[in-house]
């Protein structure tokens, strides 16, 4: 239960509907500006949330986003029981990608999406086990 | 908080109350309150959605008449190129040019002329600008208010150039003292409008203090008038008179009339041009999330089709592209250039850059602070998940989080909600029952009518004031489940 002085907020992320993609960040967006969160921090949010939600169609056959807002900033916890990821140091790198032909050819895919979210958060917490899932934590200051 | 004037504004009388407008306003700016729809003016971007919707004629769009003309010793007509597109088997822009002449303005001045110019400063500033890339258009001003309220970190992205309308104006001006000496007061330059965002620009522009634009006419006004005049002046050269040519601009000017017409001018392939308001959203929804990576140009018109669709015009958008293909057949590329005086009508250089910084303005916001901003989505949050949340409309807010942030706003009351009414109401109705049961024993009875007493007098203050205390709380209201 959500104290009075944060707001909590849930999405979940289908398997395989790339035109889903991006309602999430699309929501915590129009929210974030209704709550009048500095723009800066929205445009980090934005782009790691999308990243995020990409990732999870991709790899994870979706997933669940569970936000945490509070006057210091947010927390952004993005849980699937995908395949996990082998090598995180690996998967960090700009340009890695396990993705398939077939998604690289659709634009996706790149390479780009965790250095994407790293570079875009103020802590990034991964938490992947092969075979069982990922969790990744996000925080965004404010 | 400034420039929030609106041309668009409602006839309350032809207002029927139904919930097209409301249902179709992509900020979501307009509920219907006391059988009446109501704009709310920091919501609205003069997109002109509501006009095109309303079944009963009732909003209208602020604009001048002909009879402006008599104002101004010396008028210039600055026609919009959408203005071409409106009559049939039009090979020569000369032609219409030339009718506006017969209507009594002194002079002409061609928007898409100044277009040219803006078209080739805009070349320049893709080039010159590659860390604010992707580029997005600004010459769609109900594009920019959206930008301005609802885009705050896609501002330094837009065009910071002077739109057609305003070059064209300035350039007028100039020749019109230059040829007449007279001053500036009894000068009257008329821009002929396809759309009512224009008519907003030319009263309270943003990115420049000030529009030289003194009054707009619209499209669809002018349509007969002008009609009559292209008739009569086209008998005349079928008896071999010929007409002066004020034509100055070629297939780049008369082209931004239309969706893809200003990326075609900036001669690169590296653009996307979209239009339709709720097109646009998406668009600048993806803008913010850094989806195109790639692109340098964005064309933007809130209107489908470009501003041929705007609806102050009268032909359909797609027709009007078809004819305005045909238009460019026969005209040059561009006549109108820096680099090409000789063919360009100005006389000294003109700044198109703008001179007034845009500024984010948090409209939607639900709190003065974050902290407030975040205990009202709290309470926004709550009311919503005991809304239905059928978006029925039925409450005069177009959605049920819509009716929930007018709530939280102390705009609305809940039982503005009709199911939650309906809900209510069923609770009082059994309580009315048990206490008619109860009338047998005297000891029951006074309680229960106190209860109902009690639970009327909430629900019908509720009701009649629409308004909730001043706190932000959400409403306590009496959930008939709970009480059974």
């Amino acid at each position: 239960m959500a104290a009075s002085n944060t707001i909590t907020l849930h999405y979940d992320v289908p398997n395989d509907d790339f035109t889903r993609a991006g309602e999430a960040s699309s929501d915590l967006k129009s929210k974030l500006k209704q709550m009048g969160v500095d723009p800066g921090a929205i445009r980090k949010v934005a782009i790691a949330l999308y990243e995020a939600e990409i990732n999870m169609i991709i790899h994870a056959n979706g997933g669940t986003i569970d936000v945490e807002i509070s006057e210091t900033g947010l927390k952004i916890v993005l849980k699937d029981v995908g395949p996990g990821i082998n090598d995180i140091t690996q998967a960090l790198q700009a340009g890695f990608s396990t993705a398939l032909e077939q998604i690289r050819i659709l634009g996706f895919g790149a390479g780009m999406g965790l250095p994407n979210m790293l570079k875009n958060t103020d802590d990034m917490i991964i938490d992947s086990i092969v075979g069982v899932g990922t969790t990744i934590t996000l925080f965004i200051n404010m | 908080m400034e420039n929030f004037y609106h041309s668009i504004y409602l006839d309350k009388d032809l207002c029927k109350g139904c919930l097209n407008c409301i249902k179709r306003c992509p900020t979501q700016a307009i509920r219907v309150r006391n059988g009446k729809a109501v704009i709310n003016n920091k919501f609205c971007i003069d997109c002109g959605e509501c006009i095109r919707i309303c079944p009963h004629h009732a909003k209208l769009a602020r604009r001048d008449t002909l009879d402006i003309l008599k104002k101004y010793e010396y008028t210039v007509a600055l026609p919009a190129p959408s203005l071409y597109t409106q009559y049939n088997n039009i090979t020569d822009t000369n032609l219409i040019l030339n009718a506006l002449m017969s209507l009594g303005f002194n002079d002409v001045f061609e928007v898409s002329a100044a277009a040219e110019l803006v078209s080739e400063a805009t070349i320049k500033y893709i080039d010159e600008n590659k860390d604010k890339w992707p580029i997005i258009s600004s010459a769609c001003p109900s594009i920019v208010r959206l930008i301005r309220v609802r885009f705050p970190n896609l501002i330094e992205h837009l065009l910071p150039l002077k739109a057609p309308i305003e070059v064209a104006a300035e350039m007028a001006l100039e020749k019109a003292v230059s040829t007449t000496g007279l001053p500036r007061n009894k000068i009257g330059l008329i821009f002929i409008t396809p759309c009512p965002a224009k008519v907003t620009y030319a009263k309270e522009p943003l990115g420049i203090e000030k529009s030289e634009v003194d009054a707009v006419i619209a499209i669809k006004d002018i349509y007969v008038p002008l009609l009559e005049a292209i008739k009569d002046l086209s008998a005349e050269q079928a008896e071999g008179g010929s007409l002066p040519n004020l034509a100055a601009s070629g297939k780049i000017g008369v082209g931004w009339s239309c969706t893809g017409g200003e990326s075609t001018g900036t001669v690169s392939d590296n653009y996307l041009a979209a239009d339709g308001i709720s097109n646009v959203i998406e668009i600048l929804e993806n803008l913010e999330d850094e989806r195109f990576k790639t692109l340098n140009f964005i064309e933007l018109n809130a209107c489908t089709g470009g501003c041929v669709g705007g609806v102050l015009t009268v032909e359909n958008p797609y027709i009007s592209h078809s004819k305005n293909k045909h238009l460019k057949k026969y005209l040059p590329v561009k006549v109108s250039s820096f680099n090409n005086r000789s063919t360009t009508v100005y006389t000294e250089d003109i700044d198109l850059n703008w001179n007034k910084e845009i500024v984010y303005e948090p409209v939607f916001r639900i709190g003065n602070n974050f902290m407030e901003g975040l205990s009202n989505l709290n309470a926004v949050e709550k009311i919503v998940e005991s809304f239905p949340g059928l978006d029925c409309g039925s409450c005069g807010a177009p959605t049920c989080r819509a009716l929930a942030e007018d709530i939280v706003r102390g705009e609305a009351s809940d039982t503005a909600c009709i199911h939650i009414f309906k809900e209510y109401f069923n609770f009082l109705t059994l309580q009315l029952s048990t206490l008619t049961h109860n009338m047998s024993n005297a000891s029951d009875a006074g309680a229960s009518i106190a209860n109902l007493e009690q639970n009327l007098t909430g629900f019908f203050n509720q009701g009649e004031s629409g308004k909730q205390t001043e706190d932000a709380e959400p409403p306590k209201k009496d959930k008939p489940k709970k009480k059974k």
